[in-house]
């Protein structure tokens, strides 16, 4: 499939309060060409709260329920018990959120509703941080990265929040990125297809929370990619099958373009020394050695 | 049908006879075997509903919420801790103008660990737009239950109700309740027509940003509910009157209040205890009567009013606003002219029996002025 086979319908709508450049409204607008009309969306507190833009007007045209920060995933279940209760068993119903909704104050409700095998699919649009309140470490902020509470870099590398989902047994588990939005539609259709609880985090370079120029969104999106980075993948019925260049990557097959690429394209990561480099190389190298035992 | 049972298996029949389609709860004491039996329901056959079995009440009151967003009948319990837990998403619910019914068990707050009544809990979500009832009896939390959707959502209302009553003196103590059948209950309470729904239909967003130009008529508008709701209370107490033969007192029940100097003021299990000590007091022949405040928010402030008229007040708290005095004792003193004395009670538990109220009765009419006082014994 090619980007111009895309469905045109769109339900991110024109005038919504976005960032120029804005990588979670290229993701959700993706996503939401991917699921439909009959979905029903429930975001925490996050950038996407904003985007929407303000009451009375919405840039959303599928129904949205907006929830407490912590409380995204309980809020799907309520949605899909109701739905369920009303025979709608045919409406998707998605929660859209952040990584500090996902990775940290809204990791219990998500976890709950893993185990109880809520059938919804879970987005997580990972920009590393909390953009929404401007820009602070979350548990997902990599090593070194400069935030505003952290301003000498980050000392803690990120948490793999896609592993912990992983060891809920949930039936579908996948990374994405914005530079390859045929294969996050691909995913997005697939994950909606699949009975139980689904989980999809989509990489967001976030332009000035990374401190980069609005224009090069993706062209740093697919260097995440490209330089393993991020790493793209399924996790289905116990397999784990790499997408894109993270296969040629993770199979030894392709070499990962230097690191340094994509670090130097970023302010947030300006700070780093020598040592911080050979830290996230040598990061990068564990990540990879991990998975290739894992796949 | 007459039963006897606890007040806690009386809630989960009520529940269950409302006909909510999703039960989203997490136990704690004591209002755990409400749960329990609503689970045993679901499983059973015998109520048609999805039971979200969640992580926390944090939870419990977000999967209600997102529910009955979605158009649906819910139900949820908790208790103390649970609810304070929940004191988030209990403003989430009240700004949403979302009509879901909740009984809250009265429970103390740690620490220390206490597990017995304490109306704190309850008392510290009063600001939250949730309608307050505090019941006294087995018979008055089955019927208030059921009342309680048909007030929640009544369109001049579109507001969540908290049922409130004391932690084991009632949730786990048998007494006789009079059961109308499922029909009768149906007739009562029809099926639920949400006023908003997520509907993939009718796109809506409910709850993105709003700023300065709207935010303020949203709590007004709940303001305004709440005073609209005093009536539909009263209207709902007078229709299960006329079908079932009982009321609970609308806003307030009065006891012997006509004649007399001296009324005292209490809530759920207290008001009740205080009902016997009106009769002991009456037969020394002293001119005193009983207002037991079945409804908190609404504020009954015009029922309290009329009465202050003629009586001096003894207000008994089981609850304490630290650093001033009992919060009803605050709020009738801000509502009447007239004299309000305010004991603060049985706190964590402790027994309040007829020899406590007749102690408080001697206080309060030994002072001419008017004062504020803690017991502790």
């Amino acid at each position: 499939m090619a980007i111009k086979d895309l469905p045109k319908e769109e339900y991110v709508l024109q005038g919504n309060a976005a960032c120029p450049g804005c990588p979670a409204t290229i993701a959700l607008r993706t996503v939401l060409k991917a699921l439909g009309k009959k979905t029903i969306i429930t975001v925490p507190a996050s950038c996407s709260a904003v985007i929407q833009s303000l009451y009375p007007k919405t840039s959303f045209s599928v129904p949205t329920m907006n929830i407490a920060f912590e409380a995204a995933a309980a809020s799907a279940s309520g949605i899909k018990a109701a739905l369920h209760a009303e025979g709608k068993d045919d409406v998707t119903v998605m929660v859209w959120a952040g990584d500090g909704g996902s990775y940290d104050i809204g990791l219990q409700a998500l976890s709950g509703a893993l185990e109880r095998k809520t059938n919804f699919i879970y987005i997580c649009y990972n920009n590393q941080m909390y953009s929404n309140t401007g820009i602070q470490r979350s548990g997902a902020t990599p090593y070194g990265a400069w935030t505003t509470t952290t301003w000498a870099g980050k000392k803690e590398k990120a948490k793999n929040l896609a592993e912990i989902v992983m060891v809920h047994d949930t039936p579908y588990v996948a990374t994405a990125s914005i530079a390859y939005p045929t294969d996050l539609y691909r995913k997005v259709k697939k994950a909606k297809g699949i009975e139980g609880p689904k989980y999809i985090e989509i990489l967001c370079p976030c332009p000035p929370g990374w401190r980069f120029d609005m224009s090069k969104t993706v062209e740093i999106a697919r260097l995440a990619v490209e330089t393993g980075s991020w790493l793209m993948y399924e996790f289905e019925g116990g397999k784990l099958t790499f997408n894109g260049p993270s296969k040629g990557i993770i199979e030894g097959t392709k070499e990962a373009k230097p690191i340094e690429d994509w670090l130097r394209m970023q302010g947030r990561f300006r700070n780093l020394t020598d040592n911080d480099i050979k830290e996230i190389k040598n990061e990068l190298k564990e990540g990879w050695e991990f998975y290739q035992k894992k796949s | 049908m007459k039963i006897i049972d606890t007040a806690n298996n009386v809630v989960a029949l009520a529940a269950k006879m409302a006909r909510p389609k999703v039960i989203a709860a997490y136990p704690i004491t004591p209002q755990t075997t409400i749960v329990e039996r609503l689970a045993q329901y679901v499983e059973s056959g015998e109520l048609k509903a999805e039971f979200i079995r969640v992580e926390s009440e944090h939870s419990a009151m977000t999967s209600c919420i997102a529910a009955e967003a979605t158009g649906v009948r819910t139900f949820t319990a908790t208790s103390s801790h649970g609810l304070l837990l929940m004191h988030e998403m209990l403003h989430w619910a009240g700004l949403a103008r979302l009509p879901i019914v909740m009984v809250n068990v009265n429970r103390a707050i740690g620490p220390g660990w206490s597990i017995w009544s304490d109306c704190n809990d309850s008392m510290s979500q009063r600001d939250t737009g949730w309608l307050q009832f505090y019941c006294s009896s087995n018979q008055e939390v089955f019927d208030t239950v059921i009342q309680a959707y048909k007030i929640a959502e009544h369109k001049d209302v579109q507001l969540p109700v908290m049922v409130n009553y004391d932690g084991f003196i009632l949730s786990h103590t048998s007494m006789p309740a009079d059961i109308p059948s499922q029909k009768e209950i149906d007739d009562f309470l029809p099926a639920y027509t949400p006023e908003w729904k997520l509907d993939v239909e009718h796109p809506i967003t409910h709850g993105n940003i709003i700023g300065p130009e709207y935010y303020m008529e949203v709590r007004y508008d709940m303001q305004i509910s709440q005073q609209k709701a005093k009536k539909v209370i009263k209207n709902v107490d007078d229709e299960w009157n006329k079908k079932f033969g009982k009321s609970h007192g609308n806003l307030i029940e009065t006891y012997r209040c006509d004649d007399a100097d001296i009324i005292i003021v209490a809530m759920g299990a207290i008001g009740a205890e205080a009902h016997a000590s009106v009769d002991g007091l009456r037969k020394k022949g002293e001119k005193v009567g009983l207002a037991r405040l079945r409804v908190f928010r609404p504020f009954p402030k015009e029922d309290l009013q009329k009465i202050a008229e003629k009586a001096k007040l003894i207000v008994i708290d089981r609850d304490i606003s630290v650093g001033i005095e009992g919060a009803v004792a605050t709020e009738i003193k801000a509502s009447v002219d007239g004299k309000v004395c305010g004991f603060i009670a049985g706190l964590g538990g402790r027994d309040v029996t007829h020899k406590d109220i007749m102690r408080m009765y001697n206080l309060a009419k030994e002072n001419k002025d008017g004062w504020y006082s803690v017991e502790v014994r």
